[in-house]
């Protein structure tokens, strides 16, 4: 046998020279340049206070988040994770939006043959097509019912009256964003349900018309309708959105954190 | 001025009647002493002002008490050269918390909830939408208008109203003054408690107003059929596309 030769078997030769490896990567200029303290890739991690703080100050994602919280702002049951969940269903719309950008012409003559060829021949494109239009229906929900939560915590209340202000704001540009979408597919359902809002704005009192006129870029809706609430849809209000969205977050931390308890 | 406490004070006196008397001079204060030196320095240079010469002369006194002939000269007891110029107390610059707050660490507490819930999220939409197809109709076609034609499900509250109002008052004026008292909620609401008890009032007005849109919106997207006349799901069928 190889062990009595004093040599070991092959396998834990094996991992041996791995873990050799891997200690050699770690500690390696590139590596500890890469990976800050606290990060969990760093050799040496260790569940420490000083590393969970490290964890939050050291990433660009994290430190929107403040490095400790109260205890009871960790409780689903008080936020039931809406405002959280409405920012996730922004990035996902972000991402899946992108992907839909690739295969969409805003114009009346190639929008509804493009949607069609992005179901039928692009991969993955009925998918991500679909997760676009539920998450966009569900943003809409989670941030009306996060408003709605808010509401009924007080939360709104001083010193947090502006934020609140911020937060019904961000629910109208949500309703914008989604409604602009609704109308790119140009299917029937887009064209009339468009048809059927704008018509309502049209009665705003004493420009009404002119907003009408601006906003679908003519007296009727038509392609230069769709190329107008395409920029809006892809590039105005999400630059928009993500403006009140900072002030909102940073907001959240400088009237000291998520309110309550009750 | 802000006052100076009555032990600081008199530390700083007995300072500097201990410094007085190790020096043998009979000056009493910091500012007779800069005065007789500064009388002296304004005759070798007359370029400068005679009340910048004085100030820089009192620096350096001050700051260079080795160089003079006396060591404790502008100096406190131990021969240190700072002084006690105001005393600022804790509360006007700092906010103190009387009370402890129960913290805990965002990473793992908070994290790992965000994580879970935007996993959960991910994973929702993902099956909903292998399963359940956005819709996309036929081609927009102006010469045929869909019987009923409706707009997004979050508007239809909206033209709901629309059944009911002059257009003016249901897409403008009522959407508008909701709007309003929503952003103006927390400028009328006065009340500073926070439990629910204390705040049947407010908590009744926002149930109804929610309440007020969600059924609109639920008798536009499902009681509404052809000509959006009034009709129900289970005779009619449905007339709603997401």
């Amino acid at each position: 046998m190889s062990e009595e030769n004093g040599k070991k078997p092959a396998g834990q030769a094996l991992q041996e020279r791995l873990s050799q490896v891997g200690d050699r990567m770690q500690n390696s200029q590139t590596w500890s340049s890469i990976f800050r303290p606290g990060s969990i890739f760093r050799k040496g991690y260790s569940d420490s206070p000083r590393n969970r703080s490290y964890v939050i100050m050291n990433s660009v994602m994290y430190h929107l988040h403040p490095v400790k919280v109260k205890r009871h702002a960790v409780k689903v049951s008080y936020t039931l994770c809406l405002g959280g969940l409405s920012f996730f269903l922004f990035i996902l719309l972000t991402v899946t939006g992108i992907f839909l950008m690739f295969f969409y012409r805003p114009t009346a003559a190639q929008a509804w043959d493009d949607m069609q060829i992005l179901q039928t021949a692009v991969g993955f494109g009925l998918l991500v097509r679909n997760m676009h239009r539920w998450a966009a229906h569900l943003m809409v929900l989670t941030v009306f019912l996060h408003m709605a939560r808010v509401f009924y915590h007080g939360a709104y209340k001083p010193p947090r009256e502006f934020n609140w202000v911020i937060g019904v704001m961000l629910l109208q540009l949500t309703l914008l964003l989604s409604f602009t979408g609704y109308l790119l597919p140009w299917d029937q359902l887009a064209l009339w349900a468009v048809t059927v809002g704008t018509n309502m704005m049209g009665f705003t009192p004493v420009f009404g018309e002119q907003v009408r006129f601006v906003l679908l870029g003519g007296v009727e809706i038509g392609t230069d309708t769709l190329l107008r609430w395409y920029v809006l849809h892809v590039l105005m209000l999400p630059f928009v959105i993500v403006i009140f969205m900072a002030i909102h977050f940073w907001r959240v931390r400088k009237d000291g954190g998520i309110s309550g308890p009750l | 001025m802000t006052e100076i406490p009555e032990h600081l004070r008199k530390r700083a006196e007995e300072a500097r009647a201990k410094a007085a008397g190790a020096t043998g001079e009979s000056s009493s204060s910091p500012e007779s002493e800069a005065s007789t030196t500064s009388g002296e320095a304004s005759s070798t240079d007359e370029k400068i002002p005679a009340h910048l010469l004085d100030r820089g002369k009192a620096a350096s006194e001050q700051s260079a008490p080795v160089e003079s002939s006396d060591p404790g000269l502008g100096t406190g007891p131990d021969g240190n050269t700072q002084r006690l110029l105001a005393v600022v107390k804790s509360g006007s610059i700092q906010d103190t918390k009387a009370t402890p707050v129960d913290k805990v660490h965002v990473w793992p507490h908070l994290l790992v909830i965000e994580f879970l819930a935007a996993l959960g999220m991910t994973l929702f939409t993902l099956l909903f939408s292998i399963f359940v197809n956005a819709p996309l109709l036929e081609l927009a076609d102006f010469n045929k208008t869909p019987n009923p034609s409706k707009a997004p499900w979050y508007f239809l509250g909206l033209q709901e109203l629309l059944t009911m109002f002059h257009p003016m008052v249901a897409g403008v004026t009522i959407p508008g003054m909701g709007l309003i008292l929503l952003v103006m909620a927390p400028y009328m609401d006065k009340n500073p408690s926070k439990r629910p008890e204390d705040r049947k009032f407010a908590i009744s007005l926002m149930t109804i107003h929610l309440m007020f849109w969600a059924v609109l919106v639920m008798i536009g997207s499902f009681f509404r059929g052809p000509g959006f006349n009034f009709v129900f799901p289970w005779d009619a069928g449905l007339f709603f596309e997401l």
